[in-house]
């Protein structure tokens, strides 16, 4: 048996975890796009396009993440495509990504006072110009801390893929753990590099958070 | 023709009706106070000459152009009429001059240079010229109210109506916006205002509406209103004040 | 190509799906009762208890949010026995939810404890209660009525999350609709039908721990 040291063993891990920081930056981004569109449905003045956009949500947050990359992984199956893992491990976390983020910055955009939308309705501004103007600008600053503190789950759903057969960094804990036979050594490490990506992330959502409460004023 | 036209108005939130049938026509440059107990519905008249809120029958012009619910006509309808809040209502993330600017570019397409001009101006009329470049978290209230009047004024609007525009301000800061509005008044600008500043309405407006329970219950010249109310109810309310 | 939508095979494997839905079940009311526990426990530790023990409770706390559940289930059912401590599918997965909830309850609970207004503690100390009693009495009820909703939602995340246990062969639902694909090779319809499921479930559990929330909390809060 050939042996491993543990510098062969975080060297494999860490030549994963390419992956699990590209999926989770495609998931994170396209989560962002996907979720600014749900969050101008999800406030439409529209009731069937505000329901649209408030069960989709509901579906999304409401089910495991797992069964969602199971459903695209076999669901994109009956299209006929061949699914390569990582078309389907991208498209689930997207699709759950975004069902988060969107209803993150709803609370934002709901948080801004209903005198600045009457305000810039009085001034004769349509709905698209309030939001881009009036609403956002203001809504933006307060969404950073909670937005850069979800990236966290994000990251941390990203291990989910491996089950679904997407080989990022906790898949590759699975397999050098097979062929180590070191299941403490390598999962301790795998933790600890997933800890390195995410404890950065959880701690300026903090600190976000804590300057945006103390200088409320901030230009 | 008048310049608004007020006919037969009626709003209802549910069951509960809070304007029951106003008919108010108002001529160019005249000052209209509408007084009255809170939830007399005199806000909410205000607000749906502006169309925040949609009325459930009757109808509402302004110059020609009537209030329709759709962002069409409500935006034909904005530009014609401005409205000051009580509670300002400025943008926070702007400075004062970007405050009056914003909607002047973004509605108008105006040019920036002319924009800034025409802010630059206007800030100078309610007199806080030198503030174009302070955020509304520098200013007082009263400073900020004052940007609030010029950021409508800059819309060019034929009326502007006012909700309680002093209610949220200290007593001392009253003075300065009933000074910018005085001033209005007397270029000719057509003025609608819900107050409480009793002396003021005296001097200044041409009509008093006494509002009661979602209708207009005494209306007339100052003089006549203030010193002989005819009913009941504004004698009540006249000797509150 | 056409699919075809199949069925059939639920009237055949109902049982397994039952039994996934108790294992889900079970694993969840283990997890909430004895995480929100531990969360408590540790959210006192954070935010009264003696300072030595403020910092292992710290880093147990951000180690458990910055790593993924299915790696802290693989390290106490895949790495724990190579010190010795040989877990059950069912006995790992329960440890490692309960670990998990702990962690996340904890910071919401902290946050409960510490929107109490200073003069509930004040109060207390006034009347010669000494600074646990003030807790235990005075503090934690109000505190975890104020993040009740927030608790609720980690709660319902967790029973969501839990759906990898299958990963260890843990018999739940996830477990339940591998094994029905496996079988039937209606992948499509197994994980539809088990999502669905999931669905309902999230609602009742939310639902339930209204009630429960009602039931602990007679009395409106006063913030």
């Amino acid at each position: 048996m050939i042996e491993f040291s543990i510098w062969d063993i975080l060297r494999n891990l860490l030549l994963a975890t390419r992956w699990t920081i590209l999926l989770s930056l495609v998931s994170f981004v396209g989560g962002g796009a996907v979720g600014l569109l749900l969050l101008f449905l999800r406030i439409s003045k529209r009731k069937a396009v505000r329901a649209f956009a408030k069960y989709y949500i509901e579906l999304f947050q409401g089910t495991p993440l797992l069964m969602q990359l199971f459903l695209a992984f076999f669901g994109l199956g009956l299209f006929g495509i061949d699914v390569p893992a990582w078309l389907a491990a991208g498209l689930a976390l997207v699709l759950w990504t975004a069902s988060f983020l969107a209803e993150i910055w709803r609370g934002c955009v709901e948080s801004i006072a209903r005198g600045q939308w009457e305000a810039s309705a009085s001034l004769g501004m349509g709905r698209l110009q309030q939001m881009r103007y009036v609403i956002l600008p203001q809504a933006l600053k307060i969404a950073v801390p909670p937005t850069v503190g979800f990236s966290v789950q994000v990251v941390k759903g990203t291990a989910l893929t491996s089950i679904i057969g997407f080989v990022e960094l906790s898949k590759a804990g699975t397999v050098v753990t097979n062929a180590t036979f070191q299941p403490f050594t390598v999962y301790g490490l795998v933790a600890l590099i997933y800890f390195a990506l995410c404890w950065p992330l959880s701690k300026s959502s903090q600190i976000l958070e804590r300057k945006l409460n103390v200088a409320h004023r901030n230009h | 023709m008048s310049l608004i036209e007020i006919t037969e108005v009626r709003k209802s939130y549910g069951t509960n009706e809070v304007l029951k049938g106003i008919n108010l026509d108002v001529e160019p440059g005249e000052v209209i106070a509408i007084i009255g107990k809170s939830g007399s519905g005199k806000s909410t008249l205000l607000r749906c000459i502006n169309g925040l809120e949609t009325i459930t029958q009757g109808s509402i012009s302004v110059a020609g152009a009537q209030l329709i619910d759709d962002e069409v006509h409500l935006k034909a309808l904005r530009l014609k009429v401005g409205m000051i809040f009580q509670q300002f209502n400025l943008f926070p993330h702007l400075t004062a001059g970007g405050n009056v600017m914003l909607s002047q570019s973004v509605v108008k397409k105006t040019a920036k240079a002319e924009a800034e001009a025409m802010a630059r101006k206007m800030l100078d009329r309610v007199g806080l010229g030198h503030k174009f470049e302070a955020y509304p978290d520098e200013l007082s209230g009263g400073q900020q109210q004052r940007v609030a009047i010029a950021r409508a004024l800059a819309m060019q609007p034929i009326a502007l109506l006012c909700d309680e525009i002093t209610s949220a301000l200290d007593p001392e800061l009253v003075a300065e916006v009933l000074a910018v509005v005085r001033e209005l008044a007397a270029e000719g600008m057509t003025l609608l205002m819900v107050t409480h500043e009793m002396k003021f309405a005296r001097d200044v407006c041409s009509r008093v509406v006494f509002m009661h329970q979602g209708r207009v219950h005494e209306i007339g010249p100052p003089e006549e209103v203030f010193a002989n109310p005819k009913t009941p109810e504004l004698q009540q309310f006249l000797g509150m004040h | 190509m056409t699919y075809i939508f199949e069925f059939g095979w639920l009237a055949e494997y109902y049982p397994q799906i039952l039994k996934g839905v108790l294992t889900t079940l079970q694993l969840i009311a283990v997890g909430a009762v004895l995480g929100i526990a531990l969360g408590t426990f540790c959210a006192w530790a954070r935010a009264l208890g003696p300072s030595w023990l403020k910092p292992i409770v710290a880093a147990y706390v951000e180690l458990i949010r910055n790593t993924p559940f299915l790696i802290q289930l693989f390290f106490i059912f895949f790495g724990l026995p190579s010190l010795g401590l040989q877990l059950g599918e069912l006995t790992a997965a329960n440890i490692a939810m309960v670990v998990n909830l702990g962690a996340y309850s904890c910071e919401i609970i902290r946050a409960g404890i510490q929107a109490t207004p200073k003069g509930q503690f004040e109060a207390g100390a006034s009347l010669a209660m000494t600074p646990f009693e003030t807790f235990r009495h005075v503090v934690l009820v109000p505190s975890l009525q104020r993040i009740w909703p927030a608790l609720s939602s980690q709660v319902v995340i967790v029973m969501l999350g839990s759906s990898v246990v299958s990963q260890i062969a843990a018999e739940d639902l996830t477990f339940a609709a591998n094994f029905i694909q496996s079988r039937t090779f209606r992948a499509f319809e197994a994980y539809i039908v088990s999502t669905l499921i999931y669905l309902c479930l999230a609602i009742l559990l939310r639902q339930a721990l209204v009630v429960v929330g009602g039931f602990i909390f007679p009395r409106r809060a006063a913030r």
